[in-house]
């Protein structure tokens, strides 16, 4: 099986970026995402996703080097002084390197 | 007394709950539907009778609703920003919330006029629809000033096109379309339940009010005396337009409450994204940890009995 290693890049924020997110991914060229709700604790407090205010997602890209690169920095200087929002990157391997 | 309604008493089970750190909660599904079905039961109502209403009243009253919306939270912003001493985002945006309505305050107080069979005007979802909008404008204008590049087709998109409006309007739209006969099928899920629902509602609310406690002890009196000062002017000040306005006492009553109220749902959805350095966390606790239960458990009885007395003195 031949594989090749692409970057997933996981975002965890709040569920009101959701829309603003989106554009902003669609700008930098990414091709897709999967977009699930998410609960948890961080240093902004508690988010229990009790109701949408306090809810989170989570935010997964499989996409190349380059790419992961662009979103994370973008994000960073957007988001990251105002909102709750982590971001980690890991090596994963995709059997179609072409899609990625 | 009467003894307090039993939707109140689901709140409290909810808050104590809370309170008491158990585990339950309402699923987000779950809390989403019953909240899509208060929307559409208050929209449909207001619809069927909307027909019925002369349009250049609503016309008129609607005018009069937006610039109270206005209005308000431009006398709460230098009360928050100078005497609470809060940044000027985070003012704004708490003034913001207490410009705009709440519709579960709306939904405790057509429960509250419906056991004292108290009348009011049919088009009151209406104004409760165009009360929430001009306060968010003016929030924003005031954490960022006319300067900077406002995106307001983003905005209006964001703000008349959040779930609370869309569904209040359509609600109102398929009433008025429909009538009465032909909503007669609907009657048993959209107004029999409503109680039931409300009571489910109100449950999920007390465990989120709960949640506002602990933010609420760490930013202090201040936040609380205006939670609870804040609403008792603003229903003044719905009383004294109900009464220029014309309207029955129930729905003096009914502006009052509204005025009353402060948003937890469309001005922190709007806030966030336009006002992204005010912390969401102030204008939640004071607006649902405070200001939510004092309007439903003290203040729907209270502003009702300050509008029964005006109506007595001035001769309504």
């Amino acid at each position: 099986m031949k594989s090749a290693i692409r970057k997933l890049l996981t975002i965890i924020t709040e569920a009101a970026l959701e829309s603003v997110l989106v554009k902003d991914l669609q700008r930098l060229g990414v091709q897709g995402y999967t977009i699930t709700d998410a609960r948890g604790r961080g240093s902004r407090g508690a988010r229990t996703a009790a109701w949408s205010e306090s809810s989170n997602i989570r935010v997964e890209i499989v996409c190349d080097a380059a790419a992961a690169e662009a979103v994370a920095a973008h994000l960073r200087t957007r988001y990251y002084e105002d909102y709750a929002m982590i971001l980690f990157v890991t090596d994963v391997a995709v059997l179609r390197s072409e899609k990625f | 007394m009467s003894p307090l309604d039993p939707v109140l008493l689901f709140f409290l089970l909810g808050l104590a709950a809370g309170l008491l750190r158990s585990e339950l909660r309402l699923p987000a599904a779950v809390y989403e539907l019953v909240s899509m079905l208060l929307l559409l039961s208050i929209g449909l109502k207001g619809g069927i009778e909307l027909g019925k209403q002369p349009v250049g009243d609503v016309a008129l009253h609607a005018l009069a609703v937006m610039a109270m919306g206005a209005l308000l939270p431009l006398i709460a912003f230098p009360v928050l920003r100078f005497a609470g001493r809060l940044r000027r985002a985070d003012a704004a945006s708490i003034a913001a919330h207490y410009g705009s309505v709440s519709v579960a305050t709306y939904a405790v107080a057509t429960a509250y006029f419906a056991g004292r069979q108290i009348v009011f005007e049919a088009h009151m979802p209406f104004l409760l629809v165009v009360l929430e909008i001009p306060a968010i404008l003016v929030g924003i204008l005031l954490a960022r000033g006319f300067s900077r590049d406002l995106r307001i087709g983003a905005l209006a998109h964001e703000v008349l096109l959040g779930k609370g409006i869309v569904l209040l309007v359509g609600g109102l739209l398929i009433g008025w379309a429909s009538g009465p006969e032909g909503l007669t099928p609907m009657k048993p899920l959209f107004f029999d339940l409503f109680k039931g629902v409300l009571a489910l509602f109100l449950l999920e609310m007390g465990l989120i009010t709960a949640a506002q406690f602990g933010s609420l002890r760490q930013h202090g009196v201040f936040l609380v005396l205006f939670g609870i000062g804040m609403p008792l002017f603003s229903s003044a000040v719905g009383i004294l337009l109900g009464y220029g306005l014309g309207l029955s006492l129930g729905g003096t009553t009914m502006l009052a409450i509204m005025a009353a109220s402060a948003s937890y749902i469309a001005v922190p959805a709007a806030m966030r994204i336009s006002v992204p350095q005010a912390n969401p966390t102030l204008s939640l606790a004071a607006s649902l940890g405070v200001t939510f239960p004092f309007n439903v458990l003290v203040g729907i009885p209270l502003y009702h009995a300050m509008a029964t007395s005006v109506f007595a003195r001035i001769g309504g």
